[in-house]
């Protein structure tokens, strides 16, 4: 089984490969107990691109009733707290290695080689943390807001779940996403080169509701600290036009449910369009201040470098980007014909207003459909047809947003910013695919 | 009582104190802090030096405490690469008279250090005081902060070795840090107002400008990169990290792992899990030194040992050094006797993920 070919333009082979030799002569013989022991295995199975075309008789998956049509399944509340299928183990969080040194610090990756539509499934949002994660307790977390305020203030989880809610979608992306390829092609797959975003619907209150309570002077302090409650305290400074614009929530729910632990459970800042190390975590106080504060994570991580030696301090918007996730790096086409190309878009300067795919390199490009909903800085997945003809060819996808701006290739990007900036690489991804089907991959200026 | 919630009991206590929150539209939510709150968690320190604690270290008390609570991940110097990237190391005397590094203008420094990239003291103060030592932040006095803060500075040639950092000359430092005129604003990268009306930066310029071509782009296409040979397989085996189902299959780049015989691999998965939650991965690998051995060379030194797993619980518990080096592992006693016991049981049968 394991030396099956799984390369396309190739005939395919006839069902009865799927079986040992041993489990022909068993249906030859008018057994059928093999099927049992073929349910077993059957997740080795599944890893052999399916048969379209029927052969004899016709399919065994359909002549022959499955064990799923022939007996009692499993009762309700099995698994009190669901869990996606095992044959979709595959499609977890990982760490890229070499990348950081100890996982206190480090990085989980988001699987975007499998996910769908929009949201990410909160169990596969990516992680990144600067000091470990805890399980806040609750009963015992507290958002303080002091500085520039009438009344320094302190509010239990009590306090700011009965304040009235919002629900909003919003992409969080880290700065450093897509980092490692500044220079050159570093990682084989989209989990890697693109999977610190994921896209959730938040639950909370707008910080602008807070403030107003604590009587904040809005003419003096026009820029916020968030401090998170963990070892790191994470600190960064926040513009007050954004808390103004009612956008950036303080906020508990994501996808229904409360905030996952790695998320920042029970409490996070949102920070619509803005690097994800903002939307600081375990959420403990807010500073309303005159002045930025050059935290650590913005005076020494989180800075562009550029070719003049220079950093860039304070660069936080994420802007317009986009990546196509199916067909993508390290992925294998099953056969010449038709294909769904479908990615994602986005932007921290507001909606994305059109996505155009090339298959040749960028040498001629077609505007893909952009699927619904399309919401400001949020994620909006795209989709366009493709019959591939079995030769060569370079996928791109390139996204606009509400301002106009167009997502750059890496040489108008590097152009100007160098390769070392580490942060901010929203360039155009080029994924190479070969006659064998092997996609991979690759830079094009 | 139950009509009356503890927060509305707070408020009328606290309330005295201070003018009442607009509480006119969310009457009975949150209250007034008191200022021992505020200033419990108010630690922050800007680059104008608001909120910096009174207080003075020297050199000499720094490198005491350095060696005790931070030389263990980040070298004795400063220099260690092996749990964080250098502090120290890749500026001159010269990039402290002009203010800027000129090894990240040339690129002839390997790596980024932390005093090569940090432009403000206060960030230094700010950072240690809040979240250093890794394992154990918050646990240092603000002298002991001015005294570690002294000896990274002596080391970096900002002050001399006689030096005592304190809240009065802690200005004066900052002009001698030598990535001080390192920093820009001018971007377009900002989401709030900008530098002319009081906020950073150009106002959401963006500085890079493509146009959407649609036809004959360009004339040819150029691969500048792919992924060389030697990382085909860097990152597993590919072919599971994908749906077996779907337009695509993962390629295989590697052995398929084993399929796992169920109970074994989810007691093991669980010890990986608790070496996690107490801390013990933070200075072990599995198959790699860290600041300590990694398990798969401490379970081949003691292999066939009977007297081994009693000694290792011990020498857990209590801590030590010696056997593998000069750097001691700390004592682990907020680890339950039993958790250690588990732990080193799994270190010794080969710290197993599953
Ligand atoms: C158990 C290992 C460990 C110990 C002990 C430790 N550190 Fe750290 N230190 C780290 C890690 C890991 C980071 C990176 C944290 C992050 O990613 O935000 C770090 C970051 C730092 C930084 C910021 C460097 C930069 O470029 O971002 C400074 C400064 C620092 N440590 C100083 C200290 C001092 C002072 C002590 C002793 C009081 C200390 N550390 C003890 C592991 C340690
Ligand atoms: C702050 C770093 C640090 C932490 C945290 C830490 N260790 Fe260690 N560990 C070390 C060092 C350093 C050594 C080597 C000591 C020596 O040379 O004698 C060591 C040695 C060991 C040894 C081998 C002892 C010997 O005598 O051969 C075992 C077993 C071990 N550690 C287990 C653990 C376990 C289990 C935990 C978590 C409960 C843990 N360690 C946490 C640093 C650490």
């Amino acid at each position: 089984m394991a030396n099956i070919d799984t390369r396309p333009g190739r005939v395919r082979p006839a069902p009865e490969n799927f079986l040992t030799d041993e489990q022909i002569a068993a249906v030859k013989d008018g057994r059928r107990d093999f099927l049992r022991k073929a349910f077993v295995t059957a997740s080795a199975a599944m890893a052999v691109p399916a048969v379209a075309r029927a052969a004899g008789e016709g399919d065994p998956a359909i002549l022959n009733l499955p064990p799923w049509s022939t007996s009692l399944g499993q009762p309700v509340a099995a698994n009190p707290y669901g869990m996606p299928s095992k044959y979709e183990r595959g499609l977890q969080r990982r760490e890229s290695p070499g990348l950081t040194r100890v996982g206190g610090s480090s990085v989980a990756f988001t699987p975007l080689q499998g996910l769908f539509g929009i949201i990410t499934p909160s169990g596969l949002h990516f992680e990144r943390h600067h000091q470990g994660w805890h399980d806040v307790d609750p009963s015992k977390h507290r958002l303080m807001i002091n500085g520039l305020v009438k009344t320094n203030a302190v509010f239990t989880m009590d306090d700011i779940m009965r304040l009235p809610s919002v629900s909003r979608i919003h992409f969080i992306e880290c700065g450093a996403n897509t980092g490692m390829e500044w220079g050159n092609v570093a990682v084989p797959t989209v989990q890697y080169s693109h999977g610190m975003i994921s896209c959730s619907e938040f639950t909370g209150v707008p910080l602008k509701e807070i403030l107003d309570m604590c009587g904040a002077d809005y003419k003096k302090g026009r820029f916020v600290l968030a401090e998170g409650a963990d070892g790191s305290s994470m600190t960064r400074t926040i513009p007050m036009e954004l808390i103004e614009s009612g956008e950036v929530l303080v906020a508990y729910g994501m996808n229904g449910e409360m905030l996952r632990p790695e998320n920042g459970y029970p409490l996070r800042l949102v920070v619509p369009g803005v690097q994800g190390v903002s939307w600081v975590k375990w959420l403990r106080r807010i500073e309303v201040g005159d002045k930025p504060w050059a935290t650590k994570d913005e005076a020494v991580h989180y800075v562009d470098l550029m070719p003049d030696g220079l950093h860039r301090q304070y660069t936080s918007i994420q802007e317009c980007k986009s990546v196509i996730t199916t067909p993508s790096g390290g992925q294998l086409l099953l056969d010449k014909g038709f294909y769904n190309i479908s990615g994602m878009a986005w932007s921290g300067r507001g909606k994305v207003t059109r996505v155009d795919v090339s298959t040749d390199g960028g040498i001629n490009w077609r505007q893909a459909r952009l699927e619904t909903p399309v919401l400001s800085k949020a994620v909006t997945r795209f989709n366009i047809d493709w019959v591939w003809d079995g030769k060569p060819a370079i996928l791109q996808s390139r996204a606009a947003d509400e301002t106009g701006y167009v997502q750059p290739s890496y040489g108008q990007l590097r152009k100007v910013r160098g390769t070392k900036s580490i942060y901010h690489n929203n360039a155009i991804q080029s994924w190479k695919v070969v006659e064998s089907g092997e996609v991979s991959n690759v830079q094009v200026l | 009582m139950s009509r009356f919630s503890k927060t509305l009991i707070a408020l009328l206590v606290a309330g005295a104190a201070t003018s009442a929150m607009a509480f006119d539209r969310y009457q009975g939510i949150g209250r007034p802090a008191t200022t021992a709150e505020v200033k419990a968690w108010d630690i922050d320190v800007r680059p104008d030096f608001v909120g910096l604690p009174k207080g003075s270290g020297n050199v000499d008390r720094g490198i005491e405490l350095w060696e005790t609570h931070c030389a263990s991940c980040h070298g004795v110097f400063g220099e260690s690469n092996e749990v964080f990237t250098p502090i120290v190391g890749g500026t001159t005397l010269k990039d402290i008279e002009t203010g800027r590094v000129e090894a990240l203008v040339t690129g002839s420094s390997p790596q980024r250090t932390t005093l090569m990239k940090v432009p403000t003291v206060s960030t230094l103060f700010d950072y240690i005081q809040r979240a250093m030592p890794w394992t154990a932040p918050k646990s240092l006095s603000p002298d002991d902060v001015y005294a570690i803060l002294a000896y990274l500075l002596n080391l970096g040639e900002i002050v001399p070795a006689d030096y005592v950092l304190s809240d009065e000359n802690i200005r004066e430092v900052q002009e001698r840090m030598p990535n001080r005129n390192g920093m820009t604003t001018d971007h377009g990268m900002w989401p709030g107002a900008s530098a002319a009306k009081g906020g950073i930066g150009n106002g959401g310029k963006p500085d890079v400008k493509n146009v959407a071509c649609m036809k004959d782009c360009k004339k040819e296409v150029e691969i500048v990169s792919a992924l060389p040979d030697y990382a085909q397989d860097a990152h597993g085996n590919l072919a599971e990290q994908n749906r077996p189902v779907g337009q695509t299959r993962g390629k295989q780049t590697g052995a398929p792992s084993e399929p796992a015989g169920d109970g074994k691999q989810s007691a093991a998965a669980a010890t990986l899990a608790l070496a996690n939650e107490k801390g013990c991965m933070a200075c072990h690998g599995v198959a790699n030194k860290i600041i300590g051995p990694g398990y798969n060379e401490i379970a081949q030194k003691y292999q066939g040992q009977a007297d081994a797993e009693a000694k290792l619980i011990a020498k857990v518990k209590n801590g030590g050094q010696g056997t593998w080096g000069a750097i001691p592992m700390p004592p682990q006693g907020h680890v339950a006797d039993e958790d250690i016991k588990r732990l080193v049981e799994w270190i010794l049968e080969g710290a197993k993920a599953q």
